[in-house]
């Protein structure tokens, strides 16, 4: 009988290996990816275990985990919520988490690779990790300011400090409540979901990086205008045919100036001329003229195409890849496929505010640990330098005489020189216009800013409405906010 | 032998015949146990602190009083053992403790979670039968001083397991929980002789095989290179399988009757060595799989839960693969080295304490626990396997090799299903999952391999002897 128990051990030890294997691989080979299954409820609830560092503006809490009575522990509260929520994002308990939650997410909840020896420690001392602080490059007065001063519209505003990238303004309208979504009862939060889900408005989305893109309409005639001064073959002076309507070639489209006239007097029109009154035709000629791979190139230069994280993951804007010269002359004031958020075009402005040079954006100021240690420091770096410091200057002049005596008058403050270009953008035939402004004060010496104003929806007043009326004057408030005038 | 030099020493006292008296025989396979069972104890309770520490975050007492019966029974067990099984095998009864200790303190640490306490927590019914069945393998080790008794009993046992298995479908005691008719209620206590009918089904399996073996090894034509059983030969393979068929229709118990059957198949190709044998029972159970897998429901939806677990229609849908998947993400949650005892959320898992309580305790031992676990469990069948080897009858040898597979196929059934390597089928984790009625049925086939192998030693002793 012994032979026969020789194979019957072999098939038993046969199927314990089978055990072995299959635990090994769950457990090992393949735990990280069920743990990234969004199903798996215990990788959310370890989440709660640690007390999760706050999310701090100027030293205060934007987000915080206070001590409760429940199973969780703490809750995650935020205490000026409609104000910061794209920015902090929300911590639920089923339904994930964005924003600043989710992008430092590490750090807040201690589990960062550079917070190894804290996590050592607890291990060693059995007390629980504390997550790290995260303190925000936003400053409470801008964001409010920027807030204040886009009330009523559903839009963004965008404020950067040129020479370090630091995002001092982030605001998203309408917003929504966090601490709504943080609640620790599950129909609580899926209801509010599903409701922020279903308002038209969406406003769960962060507009400054993020959501259904919108055409940069006019205000993209910067970055046409710096290909042109970059490409050497023009200056501000270069003049363009004047008509008052141009049919595209090969198409029955026309275009036309927004005043439906031709750009001022004469037969000719200079590219100065009509960047300060923000003309179409001239800027479709130049496009033509220049060819939409010049353009695309100084486009991706700004950022275009690009998805970065700041460190929210932000959209990448679009300039399409491939144009003929109709479609070239359409994207070359902003319309045809051309997408950009806020934070886009507020790089372009970012540049050439910083003599061309363009610094990486970012929102995040520092990381320090819960026993004060810096963990990590935020250290300005360039992202790129997309065009020269001379073009940079060339082009700050004509906004500035865009302010002064052009399309984006209603931006001028008194005492400062603003540099600025509106936008005003059409959606389809019948749909409200998108509202841009981007520029930057003071025009001159240190310590610039840049501002960029979405307003959708054409500020509540549908074709009615123009970027000069709606949007210049959102940031003109924010500016005299930021310069303290 | 030492008990060799007691013949060879020369009589101090020649002038008196010696009073003839059983030779006084060696306790050190009982030294070894006790010192083991010392170990045994040691982790256990051990794993029930740590559970506190973790869970509760301070020591307590309470459970600690309770399993002090258990030391006692053990102990009880142990003594008995020196006077009536001496020879037998020292790693048994240690590897049973630990599982059975590590079982409990698991359930425990659920239980903390769910605050249940008194009779209402499944530790203490756990402690309880562990008591009854500690107590079970005391009376079965007193009470079969040989096991060749068992074998004049073959049919009455055949007829005892087949009325155990009929006792669920009776109206009246039956009761079903879970959609699976395999308990019998008597009072506030739910029984499943299913588990107990397994170890009769052992013995007449054994009993009935050693009688038959001859015929049952005859073959007749050759197929596909394979010597095949005669045709007329046939009838007790029909005869189990539509006994397992029975179980899984009329009882929905995938498990037990996959046990009965693969049970069977084993020790029919032990006692005659025929691979035909198993190569038959293999097809009828694929042609009984695929049948049920059609017609009944219950079937086909642990089919589907297993192979398409992650689909979310089927994650979803009522007693769809939501136990499955949380099980795995447990083990995932564990990893290498497990969140430690206590600390873990295995809680989250349904029926983390019974059916997935390898994936419970995978979550908080990790890796290294569950393979610390899977190779007590292969000691323990190894040394199973070992007494059927040594057995000097075919009876003992069949009966170990029986016993000892069951325990090996029940663990594969049921870690196999958590770990989705094959489909769920309803199964207890012999010794570690929360349930009376496989821990008295393990603890009794723990009582019948010391016995063997006690046997087996001492018969040894006396060829040598003689």
């Amino acid at each position: 009988m012994n032979k026969e128990l020789k194979r019957v051990a072999i098939v038993v030890f046969a199927m314990f290996m089978a055990l072995f294997l299959a635990t090994s691989v769950i457990q090992v080979v393949q735990a990280d990816n069920l743990a990234a299954d969004g199903r798996d409820t215990r990788v959310l609830y370890d989440s709660y275990k640690a007390r999760r560092g706050p999310i701090l503006v100027n030293g205060l809490p934007v987000a915080e985990s206070l001590p409760t009575s429940d199973d969780y522990k703490y809750q995650r509260t935020y205490p000026a919520p409609l104000l910061y929520a794209q920015t902090t994002g929300y911590f639920s308990l089923n339904q994930g988490i964005t924003g600043i939650e989710g992008s430092m997410n590490s750090y807040l909840t201690g589990n960062s690779g550079s917070q190894f020896l804290d996590q050592l420690s607890a291990i060693l001392t059995g007390r629980p990790v504390t997550g790290a602080s995260v303190t925000l490059t936003l400053v409470n007065k801008v964001q409010k300011a920027a807030w204040d001063a886009l009330s009523g519209y559903q839009g963004a505003v965008i404020v950067t400090e040129v020479d370090t990238g630091k995002i001092l303004a982030m605001v998203s309208k309408p917003s929504y409540n966090p601490n709504l979504l943080a609640s620790h009862d599950a129909n609580t939060v899926l209801a509010e979901y599903n409701r922020l889900l279903h308002d038209p408005a969406n406003p769960m989305i962060n507009r400054t990086i993020d959501g259904k893109l919108n055409p940069p309409g006019s205000v993209f005639k910067l970055v046409v205008t710096s290909a042109a001064l970059e490409s050497g073959k023009y200056t501000p002076e270069s003049t363009f045919p004047n008509p008052s309507s141009l049919r595209l070639p090969g198409t029955d489209s026309i275009v036309k100036n927004s005043s439906r006239t031709s750009c001022g007097p004469g037969k000719t029109v200079t590219l100065a001329t009509a960047l300060r009154l923000s003309c179409n035709i001239p800027f479709a000629e130049l496009g033509m003229e220049l060819g939409g791979k010049a353009i695309l190139d100084q486009a991706e230069k700004f950022g275009f195409n690009q998805s970065f994280e700041i460190p929210m993951r932000v959209e990448a804007s679009v300039f399409p890849q491939f144009l003929d010269e109709p479609q070239t002359g359409l994207a070359s004031f902003g319309q045809f496929d051309d997408r950009a958020t806020p934070l886009q075009i507020a790089m372009v402005s970012m540049a050439i505010a910083n003599g061309g040079k363009l610094m990486y954006p970012t929102v995040v100021e520092s990381v320090t640990s819960a026993d004060l240690k810096p963990i990590k420091t935020f250290s300005p770096r360039e992202y790129g330098q997309p065009i020269s410091a001379q073009t940079a200057a060339t082009i700050t002049q004509m906004m500035v005489n865009g302010v002064n005596n052009g399309a984006a008058s209603n931006a001028r403050i008194s005492g400062v020189a603003v540099a600025g270009k509106t936008g005003t953008a059409e959606n389809g035939s019948n749909n409200p216009y998108t509202l841009w402004f981007t520029g930057f004060a003071p025009a001159a010496g240190s310590h610039k800013y840049a501002i960029t104003v979405l307003v959708e929806n054409g500020g509540g007043m549908g074709q009615n409405g123009y970027g000069n009326l709606i949007a210049a004057p959102v940031a003109k408030k924010v500016l005299e906010a930021v310069l303290n005038k | 032998m030492p008990t060799n030099s007691r013949v060879t020493e020369p009589s101090t006292n020649t002038g008196q015949i010696p009073k003839l008296r059983a030779p006084r025989t060696s306790q050190r396979m009982r030294n070894v146990e006790l010192v083991l069972i010392l170990g045994a104890f040691t982790i256990s309770g051990l794993a029930i602190l740590f559970v506190q520490l973790g869970a509760l975050g301070h020591p307590d007492a309470h459970p600690f009083g309770l399993c002090l019966i258990l030391v006692a029974l053990v102990a009880l067990l142990h003594i008995t053992m020196r006077f009536v099984a001496p020879q037998a095998d020292a790693l048994i009864v240690p590897i049973a403790l630990v599982l059975n200790g590590l079982g409990i303190a698991e359930i425990y640490r659920i239980d903390l979670h769910f605050k249940s306490q008194g009779w209402d927590a499944l530790a203490t019914k756990q402690i309880a039968w562990s008591a009854l069945a500690i107590g079970a393998a005391f009376a079965v080790i007193l009470l079969v001083r040989n096991h060749r008794i068992l074998q004049r009993y073959t049919y009455t046992f055949g007829l005892v397991a087949l009325v155990l298995l009929l006792l669920p479908v009776l109206p009246g005691i039956g009761t079903s929980i879970n959609g699976a008719r395999v308990w019998i209620q008597l009072g506030s206590l739910t029984f499943q002789p299913g588990e107990v009918a397994k170890i009769a089904l052992a013995i007449f399996f054994a009993g009935y095989l050693v009688s038959h073996r001859e015929s049952l090894s005859m073959v007749g034509r050759k197929f596909l290179g394979m010597r095949l059983p005669r045709g007329r030969d046939l009838g007790p393979i029909i005869a189990v399988w539509i006994l397992t068929m029975g179980v899984i229709v009329t009882q929905r118990d995938l498990g037990t009757g996959l046990l009965f059957f693969g049970l069977f198949l084993v020790m029919l190709y032990t006692a005659t060595s025929r691979v035909g044998w198993v190569m038959i029972g293999v097809g009828m159970i694929i042609v009984g799989a695929l049948a049920a897998n059609q017609f009944l429901g219950y079937v086909h939806g642990r089919f589907q839960n297993w192979y398409d677990a992650f689909n979310p229609d089927i994650y979803n849908a009522d007693g769809g693969s939501y136990q499955v998947v949380q099980g795995l993400f447990g083990l995932a949650h564990g990893g290498l080295i497990g969140t430690g005892l206590g600390q873990g959320m295995p809680y989250i898992t349904p029926v983390s304490q019974s059916d997935y309580i390898i994936s419970s305790l995978g979550e908080e031992l990790g890796l290294v626990g569950v393979f610390a676990i899977l190779c007590m469990y292969v000691l323990l069948i190894a040394r199973g396997l070992r007494i059927g080897f040594a057995g000097h009858d075919d009876f003992g040898s069949l009966l170990s090799v029986g016993l000892s597979f069951v325990i090996a196929l029940q663990c594969f059934l049921v870690i196999g299903g958590v770990t989705r390597l094959i489909p769920m089928t309803g199964l207890t984790t012999p010794f570690l999952a929360a349930g009376g009625s496989s821990l008295v049925a393990n603890w009794m086939i723990v009582a019948l391999l010391l016995r063997l192998s006690d046997t087996n030693r001492r018969e040894t002793r006396l060829v040598v002897s003689s």
